[in-house]
């Protein structure tokens, strides 16, 4: 029977009927499911959080070296983290399998830029195949290993969010073992050692493979013409593919499963077969400036079709026909309603630590994490998100730029998984440069934004196993930090004396937010270090000075009403705390001046 | 094209943490079990925050786009007011709507910056007439005792738009989709979800 399942749930199963024996990965989205279902489903594969995608990429490289079936998987930006490994991986060849996953994010649902991971593969002088449903992600994925083995390369596959978070039928099949003996050669070094002497020789052989692979994409199934109007014929691959037969389902398709190298003679014979041949797709005109490169003349591309966000079956239609698209009525302008923000869960510990920061008038290097939602007002205390681990190194060089100055006025920030991935190697540089920037880690004992992943600070691995956890005052001290502080964020006033303190010491500091799990992290008890499960306002108090709104807690909302406290103070309105959603942090307690907000009963 | 080819669309909305996503799983469930081809997107990664959550469900002999085209919605299933108004405009003009009368306040409102939009069920009505279905799922999943399978209360009163479908297809679904224990609490929120409409 077929099975209704996620992209990245093929992506798992296809991996698993190929035989990959390792797959490794750190959490991003829209990737992050593959590993969490490889390690839930298939205890056949040896599967792992690693510390980041380079290190993935790392141990799934040396599990093919071994001569066993591979994989790592990522989102795209991991794929910057992972290149430097993956660049001359193209050059030694592979022995068992190796599959990389990378996971573009085009609209940016959830990142920090809209990268186009195709450019990797002509970059890097690697195959890629991109699958534009379910049950393409499944074939593509065996269909991958097999081109690796085949070729002596890794393979890379790419989805994007529209596919690899979208559910479909998949018609599955059984796990086939590899037939590859494990084991490692000494006598291979010339092939692994990427010295000048032994890199020149593997640099021909990249480019002997590419003309193989040429010939193999106009050879393989994965590429498909579909001949229907001659009139219009229409290359794309992936979602653009399924956006465009979906609005004109009467032209003559070019379908690319495999989006490098190009199927030349395929793209020949297209060009023959049809009057006119549109170019769809999503981000880059990557198929087109090869196209146009080899000679060809193209009616339709990157002319009419957006090189940004996402396409839609509606912009492919509207790209296409031009004024003679219709428009369907609009009856309610979207723009006009209140929107819907994302927003740190009630009870978090970000929101209190935000707080301080914003009292203390900081400028904040931010990381990627749930906390980088602190940049929304009115909390805005977060003043610049780049990558993983820039916050440590972006605040040492502006405190170094601005000299004593800077002494007081700023600090960088970012999460236990943040700290784990890049953050290491910024605070080390601090502690040896002679810096004197502070670095605060937030640790809730979980990566938390992609889905509650494990890491090394978490003490579990990915199946749940106990494991080694990393103490990070310990790596704080081996890095050279001489002041290592620790805070409960719950506390404003105690965090803001300690962060002043830190902030203003002409010395490298870090600061570890202690006892302060995610909220949704049920392991933890994170209710459990709260009083009283519940906080309400005192009608008889509440002056309606709307200070307990400015934490943007879920559960504190504003009740229009004019009237006065007990004591005569008049007010134009109310603060009402949600019991259904209070969970009992007490930070609006402490903001509260007139000492309004009291404990009440579940 | 045939009438039985033709794909059908479905538009759920809702808000983190409302079940919107198992509705839809169970949707998947049960139209594959019916034969169809099958294609649901979903955009995941902040939701769990409190940021609306759509998911785009379509079936037909052969779906190739996973999203709904801007406009051709053919059922809109929302969980909530706001996020009901909010996607309007991408229903048919013959499109059929099931509204769960739940409001939940976003941000910019708990703030007194932005009023919560009034009138919805009439703005519907005054487009959509008699297709604008209103059903207070809350409440129903409360005196079931469990405010819960508010989500499963919903299924079961969009489950009236498919008459050729079996029941028995959603129930499976139901028990394949849970755990034993919220089995008879979920077949009864159906239930009482179907009854309702």
């Amino acid at each position: 029977m077929k099975e209704i399942m996620q992209g990245n749930a093929a992506i798992a199963r296809g991996a698993w009927e190929a035989g990959v024996k390792v797959a490794a990965a750190y959490p991003g989205t829209p990737s992050s499911e593959i590993l969490k279902d490889v390690a839930d489903n298939y205890p056949e594969i040896y599967a792992e959080w690693s510390p980041n995608e380079m290190v993935a990429v790392q141990v799934a490289a040396g599990a093919a070296l071994a001569g066993a079936r591979a994989m790592a998987s990522m989102k795209h930006v991991g794929m910057n983290v992972a290149s430097d490994a993956l660049m001359t991986l193209a050059y030694t060849g592979i022995k068992g399998g190796l599959m990389i996953v990378v996971a573009d994010d085009p609209n940016v649902h959830s990142s920090q830029n809209e990268q186009d991971s195709r450019n990797w593969a002509r970059f890097g002088k690697v195959p890629m195949l991109e699958p534009g449903d379910a049950q393409e992600c499944y074939e593509f994925t065996k269909a991958s290993f097999d081109i690796s083995e085949k070729f002596d390369t890794p393979v890379l596959l790419r989805t994007v969010t529209r596919i690899a978070h979208a559910d479909s039928l998949v018609q599955t099949g059984k796990r086939v073992e590899s037939k590859m003996p494990l084991g490692l050669d000494p006598k291979e070094a010339p092939k692994y050692v990427m010295v000048p002497a032994h890199v020149r020789p593997r640099r021909k052989a990249v480019e002997e493979r590419m003309r193989k692979l040429e010939a193999f994409a106009d050879k393989t199934k994965l590429n498909k013409m579909e001949i229907n109007s001659k009139s219009v014929g229409i290359i794309a691959s992936g979602s653009a593919y399924m956006y465009a037969k979906e609005v004109f389902p009467e032209y003559s398709f070019l379908k690319l499963g495999m989006v490098w190298p190009l199927p030349k003679k395929m793209i020949a014979d297209f060009f023959k077969q049809v009057k006119k041949v549109m170019i769809i797709e999503e981000l880059d005109p990557f198929f087109e400036t090869e196209i146009k490169a080899m000679g060809y003349k193209i009616f339709h591309g990157k002319d009419i079709i957006p090189n940004m966000y996402e396409l839609s079956p509606e912009i492919v239609e509207q790209a296409v026909k031009g004024k003679a698209y219709k428009a369907p009525k609009v009856r309610v302008k979207p723009e006009d309603l209140p929107r819907r923000p994302p927003n740190l869960c009630a009870g978090c510990s970000h929101r209190p630590l935000f707080y301080a920061l914003k009292k203390l008038g900081a400028f904040v290097f931010g990381d990627i994490g749930c906390y980088t939602l602190a940049v929304a007002p009115p909390i805005s205390a977060l003043h610049t998100t780049i990558c993983m681990g820039a916050g440590g190194g972006m605040v040492h060089g502006a405190m170094k730029a601005m000299g004593k100055d800077a002494l007081g006025k700023m600090v960088a920030v970012l999460g236990d998984s943040t700290f784990l991935h890049s953050g290491l190697a910024p605070l080390m540089n601090a502690g040896y440069n002679k810096g004197n920037s502070t670095t605060i880690v937030l640790d809730n004992r979980i990566t938390g934004m992609t889905g509650h992943q494990e890491h090394a600070g978490t003490g579990f691995t990915v199946r749940g196993e106990l494991a080694n956890q990393v103490d990070y005052a310990q790596i704080g001290k081996a890095l050279g930090i001489k002041n290592i502080r620790y805070v409960d964020p719950y506390n404003i006033k105690e965090t803001m004396e300690v962060v002043k303190e830190e902030m203003n010491r002409d010395e490298a500091s870090l600061i570890l937010c202690k006892d302060s799990p995610c909220m949704l992290l049920r392991r933890a008890k994170p209710l459990e270090r709260f009083k009283n499960p519940l906080y309400a306002v005192n009608m008889d108090k509440c002056r309606g000075c709307k200070m307990c709104l400015e934490i943007n807690c879920p559960a504190i909302s504003w009740r229009e009403g004019a009237g006065q406290t007990k004591d005569g103070q008049k007010r134009k309105g109310t603060a009402y705390i949600n019991p259904d959603q209070c969970v009992g942090c007490e930070v609006c307690v402490q903001v509260c001046k007139f000492d309004a907000i009291e404990p009440a009963k579940k | 094209m045939k009438k039985d080819e033709k794909t059908t669309n479905i538009f759920l909305s809702g808000v983190g943490g409302q079940g919107a996503i198992l509705a839809s799983n169970i949707l998947g469930e049960v139209f594959i079990r019916a034969g169809y081809d099958v294609k649901k997107a979903e955009v995941h990664g902040m939701a769990q925050r409190g940021g609306d959550v759509t998911t785009h469900f379509r079936f037909g002999k052969k779906v190739y786009s996973p999203i709904i085209k801007y406009g051709d919605v053919d059922y809109l299933l929302s969980f909530e007011l706001l996020e009901a108004l909010r996607y309007i405009n991408w229903v048919k003009p013959d499109g059929k709507i099931v509204i769960n009368t739940q409001e939940i306040l976003p941000p910019s409102v708990s703030l007194g910056q932005m009023q919560y939009p009034k009138g919805v069920e009439d703005t519907f009505k005054k487009y959509f007439k008699n297709n604008v279905h209103v059903i207070n799922g809350m409440g129903i999943a409360k005196d079931l005792g469990n405010l819960q399978a508010q989500n499963v209360v919903l299924v079961g009163a969009f489950s009236n738009f498919f008459p050729k479908i079996k029941e028995a297809y959603f129930i499976d679904a139901i028990k394949k989709l849970l755990a034993p224990k919220l089995h008879d609490l979920n077949i009864k929120a159906f239930e009482a979800g179907r009854k309702a409409l």
